[in-house]
């Protein structure tokens, strides 16, 4: 019976082979070898030979006095991240939709997507090279005002909001994309019900606009929510130094840092896991009440 | 679209629309003056851009920047690197992504739901950096070009997003005809779907290219020798690593001398790596907002 359905496309298990392969050894293979973090892994006695640990790494990692500051900044970053970061593309979205087709929206959206190609490393050292304490463009212009200059980047305040308005900055033009697809999509019969009503373009923005791209929203909000202990890393790593290591210092820096660099493989991977376990039970959780409350959900 | 805007405009909507084309503007003013002011700097002379006399244009042209960043050495061979790496790694990627796609995308095929579950899975939970880290290490491919092109072969999302448009343009009833015809499914698939696939080739092939392009992470945690180095990592070394010395805050003037082609450089370097993606970037830009937008379908 199954070998009969398998023969009808049998060519198929060819051409999937290698992609699978692929899935197999570098998503798979790694969920398995995440064992080491219940062991103490030495590298002579690989995964299945090294000495159990028990939870002894995560008892270690609870106990640590640096995991309530990483915790807390990461889900503070990613917060703070997400309450800015959510809102504005949308915003964005519903003013361009306003305008009419023509050489101001087409300059604003290219202009506006233009960031979204620029590297990490890129995206960075712009932030560095601007917020410099004595040659950057940003404390220029206080001093021309008459104040002190300001060192941001060493400031461990700064820290969050450098990190979360610089991704605004870069991301907010490409995340519009999206919702500005939602709002083409609209049926136009709706708008010609709100202007019989005699709705104000405001009014129209607050009840056909807003509600047309609510499925988008609350689908890119559960996928932001489910990414909250996934901070970006890579950025995050490349603005973090020795000043504003204690606003800085999140789960995958530390897990980094520990691991690849400090070689301390079970306690690092446990650290990891403990990341992966916290982030999906906050994407189940969030798509459960998506959709008990709205018929929006990822399943 | 067109109906949405009343003959006569209310007072109201005439200062909601100059609200709005206020806010679009300020928006597009603060993502564009950065990458404006970089510009200029680049062609400015160092003195005019450490003393803060760079604002809108360049201050007395000169190349000197440029003529730095093409005498490095470590630049030339980062960005051969790059383009290494790019070129196989972006081959690789497409043909994977469209190998799998497409099948997933074959009512028929017996197992697809399985495989299906087994790719969603991975977006939800993953064994993390050093488990992934001990695989590549096992497979003997630390330190190696290998290690740049087979660890990221494959991107999920993209293989959702090949099989949603492979299901939107291929009619399963096209398929039956060529079976009964005696084509089999690799036939179907060299001479029927990949021709039709030249618009979703495109999209994959630019998404991973720039990704490519921009990546560093796996370089930073996978290479070790400086002639193996990307491009990114060349960068981070020269735009970062160097630039955060947040404790230096002394004398301005006494800097200033060595401190000039250093920081002018920079503005050079942001100008060479990321000028070819941006230049590009007008033309190629439909391209992502179609891959966005067919992603979008089944979110």
């Amino acid at each position: 019976m199954v070998l009969k359905k398998m023969k009808r496309h049998w060519q198929l298990y060819f051409v999937v082979l290698i992609p699978m392969l692929y899935v197999i050894i570098f998503k798979y293979v790694p969920m398995y070898g995440a064992l080491i973090a219940f062991k103490d892994y030495h590298v002579v006695q690989g995964i299945l030979g090294s000495p159990w640990a028990g939870l002894k790494h995560f008892e270690y990692f609870f106990n640590s006095p640096n995991f309530w500051p990483i915790f807390n900044n990461t889900l503070g970053i990613s917060l703070y991240a997400l309450a800015v970061g959510f809102p504005v593309p949308i915003a964005l979205a519903l003013a361009l939709n306003e305008v009419r087709q023509g050489a101001f929206k087409r300059l604003v959206q290219m202009v506006t997507y233009a960031p979204y190609f620029i590297s990490t490393v890129i995206m960075v050292s712009i932030v560095l090279l601007f917020l410099d304490p004595h040659v950057g463009i940003v404390n220029m212009l206080i001093q021309a005002l008459g104040y002190q200059p300001i060192n941001f980047m060493g400031t461990a305040g700064f820290f969050k909001t450098i990190y979360v308005l610089s991704d605004v900055w870069q991301n907010a033009g490409y995340a519009a994309i999206i919702y500005i697809a939602a709002l083409a999509g609209i049926n136009t019969d709706l708008y010609e019900a709100a202007r019989v009503d005699g709705a104000s373009r405001f009014q129209k923005m607050l009840h056909v606009d807003l509600p047309g791209i609510m499925p988008v929203a609350v689908v890119m909000l559960i996928l932001s929510v489910g990414g909250i202990m996934n901070v970006g890393f890579e950025k995050i790593y490349l603005m973090q130094n020795q000043l504003n290591v204690v606003s800085s210092e999140v789960i995958a820096t530390y897990v980094y840092k520990e691991g690849l660099l400090g070689a301390n493989f079970s306690f690092s991977a446990a650290v990891g896991l403990f990341n992966s376990v916290i982030n999906v039970i906050l994407l189940v959780t969030v798509n459960q009440v998506a959709r008990r409350y709205s018929e929006n959900s990822l399943w | 679209m067109a109906n949405k805007g009343a003959i006569r405009e209310s007072l109201n909507d005439r200062v909601f629309m100059f609200l709005i084309y206020a806010l679009l503007t300020v928006f597009f003013l603060v993502v564009l003056y950065p990458l404006v002011y970089i510009f200029s700097s680049s062609f400015s002379s160092p003195q005019a851009v450490l003393s803060g006399r760079v604002w809108l244009w360049p201050v007395e042209p000169t190349l000197m920047g440029y003529q730095a960043v093409f005498k490095n050495p470590q630049i030339g061979i980062g960005f051969a690197n790059s383009v290494f790496y790019a070129f196989f790694g972006t081959f690789i990627n497409v043909t994977l992504t469209v190998m799998l796609g497409y099948a997933l995308s074959v009512k028929g095929f017996y197992g697809r739901q399985a495989i299906m579950g087994m790719l969603v899975f991975t977006l939800l939970f993953s064994g993390g950096l050093i488990p992934t880290y001990l695989v590549v290490k096992g497979l003997g491919i630390l330190n190696t070009r290998w290690a740049m092109l087979l660890p990221g072969a494959l991107a999920v999302w993209q293989v959702i997003i090949t099989r949603t448009f492979f299901q939107a343009t291929i009619p399963n009833e096209l398929r039956e005809a060529a079976e009964i015809d005696g084509c089999r499914d690799v036939g179907f698939m060299a001479r029927v779907a990949f021709p039709l696939a030249k618009p979703i080739i495109a999209v994959l092939f630019l998404m991973y290219a720039v990704g490519n392009w921009n990546a560093y992470f796996d370089a930073l945690i996978y290479l070790k020798s400086p002639n193996l180095f990307p491009l990114q990592i060349i960068l981070r070394n020269i735009l970062v690593i160097n630039s955060v010395d947040p404790t230096m805050m002394i004398n301005v003037n006494e800097m200033a001398a060595r401190e000039g082609l250093k920081n002018l450089l920079k503005y050079s370097l942001i100008v060479v790596s990321s000028g070819p993606v941006l230049i590009l970037y007008p033309f190629i830009q439909k391209y992502f907002v179609k891959g966005m937008m067919i992603g979008s379908l089944k979110g």
